[in-house]
């Protein structure tokens, strides 16, 4: 693996104004398996892939509840997803407290990012290791909102993260203009099969390793158990796949595998350009 | 003297050799990759333009936005780290607030200006934070005088009469130089300024940009908002039909 | 007196005796006493709100009183906070001002993010509830009677938080000596005719600030009234006078 001199620090500009341990973090999220979020007028739908560390251990924990109103899936660091989840939750529960109503979500995703960003700036911190993809619904109406490790945040029609998730995100960027008149249901669907896409093909998705969450207008955050994923698995199931099929074979998903083995300096540096470096 | 691999441009509070500070150099790079930003001070007002480059499909229009408003009646657009960009604003913000609350009127944008300035600058001065990756422009209309400033991650700031920051700021600024514009009103230099940033966009490097505008100006009753939407069309179709006219004269020369 | 610093952290200091491993913790005697304000200085008294079938009237004199003297004569209490709320105050004049500037600024920064949302009534009014709450739990009360008047989901909101952080909501709403004298004339009115009109809200308005211009000797009768409405939005209006009849009084053995 290839070293330069200004990846030491995220206080040290590189010559091209790039800041490499922002990028770097920003890989962390390419790591965590893959997740969805996609909303229609009515509902905003998160869909995760779930992974398990071993043989033995459960399913990692994919989809968090933040607020009546707000849901998160993360990909990347999952103990930084947690702090970052912790104080979501308390800046929607103080926000209840004094105002009586529900903290509108660009508002959370704004303090959030400055919060965020402020771990870019200083010697003493590193970023936060995770994307989140924040699904809510509030005044304004469903969102979808993507932050990243880099401080950024983007205010989406739908979005998926993580592990190979290129491959849903062209199954959305094909649909998208489905989405915003879509039931529930169909939402759900477009959501498992873009899920699916990221898949090597051995692997299905099963009610064990998926995880659906979803909000919307009088529909609290509402993440799914295996029984009630089940019936959306089943519309899907049968149709005919696409993408990730050039992708190597793969064993059962674990945590511990992360992606199959490859040079790192090529992707860090096409996915800065696609992310890190946004200047936007 | 060459700045890579002396190893004295790791750090925000070494000088090199011939007394420079390369760390500060750096973040104005980053600032150089972003998406063209100017600001044009006319007769009655200011009005701030950016080209914000959409990176994906999948993206809400209006997402990430380049001109904030940091009082009643003062906007700041700015290029470079968007996360950097909004850490200023929640200061510049602050200090409005601060002003208002201990003199009960509004900030004068002097002051402002000179707060702001001093806090970026002094993220120029330790090796435990960097600099900021962000140059912004300051914008205000009081007491029918248009003022605007803009500040460079190094904490320097000057005031101007129309000035551009991010990928094409030199074309932008030579566009600038061609217009008279202290002399123009806000309407005409909302086309101009809208001119200028689809001139300048880059479309082999970058393929899709959104337009922002705001003003700051007589007509806005010295408020900093986003233009009105049919200022907006008419300055969107004034630089669409320029573009035209351009590829159509350059036709014409071959 | 100069003393230099401790050579470590809640060490001794060059000069100092040092007692140690057995510190003896230095018995600290209280010197932080403070007296916090225990009655409002410049005061203003009565407000009247009545929810009407379109909107809100929120009524209240010009007066602010430096004890029993009618000292400033043109201090409005009833201001606009944004399209949709109107915030009214009695009690601590200087207090009120004090929150006003703390609701504006909220305001600005809210305009400022420019996302379209505005703050709500019932926002307000929780917001506010907290902040005297919490004041009045430090011992250190903010002296005033609120007043938050607003339209949300369509609905009139009329609410009131007083300096201890009790607050309620209610069709009519009077504070100062206004709650003992002019809240039971509004529930009769209201009782008798609950879906009142603009004209007919703005009557009794007029006829409650009569009789406390009689009855309150530290009211006044220039006032403003504030309006906020369904259709038409927020107003004040103002300074209006308080209809007199003073012929009547000489019925009275006192006068």
């Amino acid at each position: 693996m290839f070293r330069n001199q200004y990846d030491s620090d995220v206080t040290v500009w590189s010559p091209q104004g790039r800041l490499h341990q922002v990028e770097y973090a920003m890989e962390a999220v390419n790591l965590g398996s893959a997740t969805v979020g996609l909303k229609s007028n009515a509902y905003a739908v998160l869909i995760a892939l779930k992974r398990a560390s071993s043989e033995l251990s459960a399913y990692q924990k994919k989809v968090i509840n933040i607020d009546d109103h707000i849901g998160v899936t993360i990909s990347g660091l999952t103990a930084d997803a947690r702090i970052l989840s912790r104080y979501m939750r308390t800046e929607c529960l103080n926000y209840k407290y004094s105002h009586d109503t529900y903290l509108p979500l660009n508002r959370l995703i704004t303090t959030l990012g400055n919060k965020m960003q402020v771990c870019t700036q200083r010697y003493d911190r590193r970023p936060y290791g995770v994307g989140l993809l924040v699904a809510g619904y509030d005044d304004k109406g469903t969102h979808i909102y993507q932050t990243c490790p880099s401080a950024n945040y983007y205010d989406c029609k739908a979005m998926s993260i993580g592990s190979r998730s290129q491959s849903a995100r062209t199954y959305l960027e094909k649909h998208l203009d489905q989405f915003s008149n879509s039931s529930l249901e169909e939402l759900i669907k477009h959501g498992l099969r873009a899920l699916r896409d990221t898949l090597p093909p051995e692997v299905d998705l099963s009610t064990k390793n998926v995880s659906i969450g979803y909000v919307g207008k009088e529909q609290q955050f509402k993440i799914l158990d295996e029984e009630e994923t089940a019936p959306y698995l089943r519309l899907i199931e049968g149709e005919e796949r696409r993408g990730a099929t050039s992708e190597k074979p793969q064993g059962p998903l674990r945590d511990d595998q992360g992606d199959e083995p490859r040079d790192p300096m090529p992707d860090v540096a096409i996915e800065a350009a696609e992310h890190a470096m946004d200047t936007d | 003297m060459s700045s890579i691999g002396t190893g004295y441009d790791l750090s925000a509070s070494q000088f090199s050799p011939d007394g420079r500070v390369f760390q500060v150099e750096y973040a104005m790079k980053a600032v150089e990759n972003s998406g063209t930003v100017l600001g044009l001070k006319g007769s009655d007002g200011i009005i701030l333009a950016a080209e914000k480059l959409i990176l994906s499909k999948l993206h809400e229009p209006g997402t990430n936005q380049r001109i904030f408003n940091i009082d009643k009646h003062i906007g700041m657009a700015f290029s470079g780290l968007i996360a950097d960009a909004r850490q200023v604003v929640q200061i510049a913000r602050r200090e409005a607030a601060d002003y208002r609350q201990q003199y009960g009127v509004s900030i004068p944008l002097k002051y402002l200006n000179d707060r702001v300035s001093m806090y970026m600058h002094a993220y120029t001065l330790y090796s435990a934070i960097r600099p900021y990756g962000c140059s912004v422009i300051l914008a205000s209309y009081e007491d029918g005088e248009p003022t605007m400033y803009t500040i460079d991650p190094s904490g320097v700031s000057y005031g101007y009469h129309g000035c551009a920051t991010g990928k094409a700021k030199q074309a932008a600024k030579t566009e600038i130089e061609k217009l008279k514009v202290s002399q123009l009103p806000c309407r005409e230099l909302a086309k101009e300024a809208a001119k200028i940033i689809y001139l300048v966009h880059d479309e082999l490097k970058d393929k899709n940009f959104e337009l922002e505008l705001s003003w700051v100006c007589k007509e806005s009753n010295g408020l900093h908002q986003k233009v009105p939407d049919n200022v907006y069309q008419e300055a969107e179709r004034a630089a669409k039909q320029a573009m035209e006219a351009d590829s159509e004269s350059d036709t014409d020369d071959l | 007196m100069f003393s230099a610093p401790p050579f470590w952290e809640n060490g001794p200091a060059p000069g100092n005796f040092y007692n140690f491993p057995n510190l003896q913790p230095q018995v600290q005697q209280p010197q932080d006493f403070r007296q916090h304000s225990q009655s409002p200085v410049t005061t203003s008294t009565s407000l009247v709100g009545i929810t009407y079938d379109k909107g809100i009237l929120v009524a209240g004199d010009l007066l602010a009183s430096y004890g029993s003297l009618a000292r400033y004569r043109n201090c409005p209490r009833i201001v606009k906070i944004n399209e949709n709320i109107i915030l009214g105050a009695s009690g601590d004049y200087a207090d009120f001002q004090y929150v006003k500037d703390f609701v504006e600024q909220k305001v600005i920064s809210e305009e400022c993010l420019d996302d379209g949302l505005a703050l709500k009534p019932k926002s307000l009014y929780c917001w506010l509830t907290r902040i005297l709450y919490n004041r009045r739990s430090k011992m250190d009360p903010l002296w005033n009677n609120f007043i938050v008047a607003g339209i949300q989901d369509g609905q009139p909101f009329l609410g009131t938080v007083d300096k201890h952080g009790t607050a309620y909501a209610d069709k009519v709403i009077c504070t100062g000596y206004g709650a003992h004298i002019a809240t039971p004339l509004l529930r009769d009115s209201l009782d008798k005719n609950p879906q009142l009109n603009l004209a007919e809200a703005k009557a009794l308005i007029e006829k409650c600030l009569e009789v406390l211009y009689y009855r309150d000797a530290r009211s006044y009768p220039k006032y403003q009234l504030g309006i906020i409405d369904v259709e038409q939005g927020v107003s004040i209006e103002g300074p209006l006078e308080v209809p007199q009849k003073w012929e009547i009084a000489y019925h009275s053995k006192r006068f």
